[in-house]
């Protein structure tokens, strides 16, 4: 008996040891490892990349938004937005947008941080003020400044009226509401630039401005050629990021104007929701999605390898 | 050099109100019965809480928040889970396919949701994900996974190699390893990548608008633009939903301020 279960155990042995060695094996794995970016890639291949080659899909045909049928109609949609009339304008408003938006930001957002980086009683308070924007809801800030520049009864217009008797109509001007536009979006990121360009300017060491000093430089010079080059990081990743949010700007254009009147406040953005929901053109409404794409990928990424490479040169 | 002390103080005076100045257009608006057409600037000089009632019931901002809470939640944790487990493999075992995998998931960063919200749309109509909770969740998770990934995979590769060789001299395993060491040493990242995405999940609007349109399914953004665009001339109530809507996350910000300003600017210094 005593022997028999001994021999027993001797030969159940090994196979319990192979087993765990297996699961070892498997927990020590890399290639286990990597199974823990699947869920990831699951995810951006069913959100992102089967519908990006949908979208381009849909963008050569003549789909409703709705119904079953459709044709497939080739590059139409394409050619469709050569002979558009409103585009050209919609494509202005974008980069107005964004690049109206990136400047006014950065120029902004550095004075700012260089206030803020001086010795002064109650910076603090400036700080939390100039940030609490960007934790709202761009269509809430949308809605705000809405009672600013409003017709009826909009606070802008109350002092407007202490001087002329005529209300100003101002988000119903073509050639101002998209600046009004630009202005809050503005207004709202500010924040961000101001922080990480006063980081920014936190990391410049004294010394450089107490050699300055000392050969007599004056502090325009300091600030174009220290500051500046010292801050050209900062300036990269603001300028590209504020490139890409202003770009694709919607909720603001949504709140204020909602595009009009007609497209001329639109940007791709609004247009394309236009398109799709409101006259059911889902076909055109995909190529123009794919439009805003090629615009925002080639404008951000140029800004980017251009902006790093005055980095590395300065 | 105390009279541009002056000056600058003065200056900084200056900037706060004009950058207070939409708040305080907000509070007076919100608070101005609705015959009272005195102008935007004047305080009202009593308090009319009458719009805050008509709004949380007319624009049923109740359900909104409820549905707002649940689907902040329900995405941040699930994105931190997901980020956090994608990054570990990209941080510490650069093979080129790794290499290949990070670039991919950060490329996506530049993509604008918005452009791809055609097919999206027919998608979810096809699934079955309109309206829906999960719907709703899982596209906020899969568009902020990029920026978690980015900031945990840097995260993790400032956290020395040697802990990982002295974990597994004593027996743990690769998995263990992640689970029981690196996982507990993210909690610093973590507190920043919840505020980062969870801002950007509570004030979403662009996606929320298309996907959550039924009345009941709303999330406060999308509650408040429809109650705008039934009630465009009665400003007190848009006012009065606007302000409870900013309320919640203003006070959060004000007292977690150092936190909110760190957290939101991780992902821009570092995207």
């Amino acid at each position: 008996m005593h022997v028999e279960s001994k021999l027993e155990r001797s030969r159940t042995r090994p196979e319990i040891k192979q087993k765990t060695r297996f699961f070892e094996k498997l927990l020590n794995s890399k290639a286990l490892l990597n199974l823990m970016y699947l869920p990831t890639l699951i995810l951006f291949s069913a959100f992102i990349f089967f519908p990006f080659i949908k979208g381009i899909d849909i963008s050569l045909t003549n789909w409703d938004g709705y119904s079953q049928e459709f044709r497939r109609i080739g590059l139409e949609n394409y050619k469709r937005m050569l002979s558009d009339p409103d585009i050209l304008n919609v494509i202005k408003n974008t980069f107005i947008y964004g690049v109206g938006s990136t400047l006014l930001q950065n120029i902004i957002g550095l004075g700012y941080a260089i206030l803020l980086n001086q010795s002064i009683k109650g910076k603090g308070i400036v700080r939390t003020i100039v940030y609490l924007p960007v934790i709202i809801s761009p269509l809430i800030m949308g809605y705000i400044w809405y009672f600013f520049f409003q017709y009826n009864g909009g606070a802008l217009n109350d002092i407007i009226l202490l001087f002329t008797d005529q209300p100003a109509n101002l988000l119903a001007d073509p050639k101002l509401n998209v600046w009004i536009i630009t202005f809050v979006n503005t207004f709202q990121y500010i924040g961000v630039a101001m922080i990480v360009y006063l980081a920014g300017l936190q990391s410049i060491s004294k010394d450089y401005y107490e050699a300055a000093q000392l050969d007599g430089a004056s502090a325009l010079s300091q600030f174009k050629n220290i500051t500046l080059p010292l801050l050209a990081p900062s300036i990269t990743i603001n300028i590209v990021l504020n490139l890409i949010g202003g770009l694709k700007l919607f909720d603001v254009i949504k709140a204020m104007t909602d595009g009009g009147p007609g497209y001329a406040s639109a940007s791709l953005s609004t247009m394309m929701y236009q398109i799709y929901f409101a006259r059911q053109d889902a076909g055109y409404a995909a190529s123009l999605g794919n439009l805003m794409f090629v615009i925002i990928c080639v404008v951000s990424l140029t800004a980017l390898f251009y902006l790093r490479k005055r980095e590395v040169q300065e | 050099m105390n009279k541009t002390k002056k000056r600058f103080i003065a200056l900084l005076f200056i900037i706060s109100l004009f950058h207070i100045l939409p708040f305080y257009l907000l509070t007076t608006t919100s608070f101005k019965a609705v015959d009272d057409v005195s102008s935007k600037w004047a305080f009202p000089g009593y308090w009319y809480i009458d719009n805050f009632i008509n709004v949380w019931h007319g624009a049923n901002l109740g359900q909104a928040f409820f549905n707002n809470i649940i689907i902040t939640v329900v995405s941040v944790v699930l994105t931190i889970i997901i980020g956090a487990f994608a990054a570990y493999p990209l941080a510490r075992y650069k093979s080129r396919l790794n290499r290949f995998m990070y670039t991919l998931f950060i490329s996506v960063l530049i993509v604008p949701p918005l452009t791809i919200l055609v097919p999206l749309y027919k998608m979810f109509v096809d699934v079955g994900a309109m309206n829906s909770y999960w719907g709703i969740i899982l596209l906020h998770v899969t568009f902020h996974l990029p920026l978690t990934i980015f900031l945990y995979t840097g995260f993790i590769g400032t956290i020395p190699r040697e802990l990982d060789e002295a974990a597994m001299i004593d027996g743990c395993t690769r998995v263990g390893l992640f689970l029981r060491i690196i996982m507990p040493l993210l909690k610093p990242v973590t507190a920043t990548v919840v505020i980062l995405i969870g801002v950007g999940i509570w004030n979403d609007y662009q996606f929320s608008v298309f996907f959550l349109s039924a009345p009941e399914s709303r999330t406060i953004t999308v509650s408040l633009s429809s109650f705008f665009g039934q009630y465009t001339n009665n400003i007190g109530w848009v006012a009065a939903g606007s302000l409870t809507a900013v309320l919640p996350i203003t006070i959060a910000y004000l007292f977690l301020q150092r936190y909110f300003i760190t957290g939101l600017n991780a992902g821009s210094v570092k995207g």
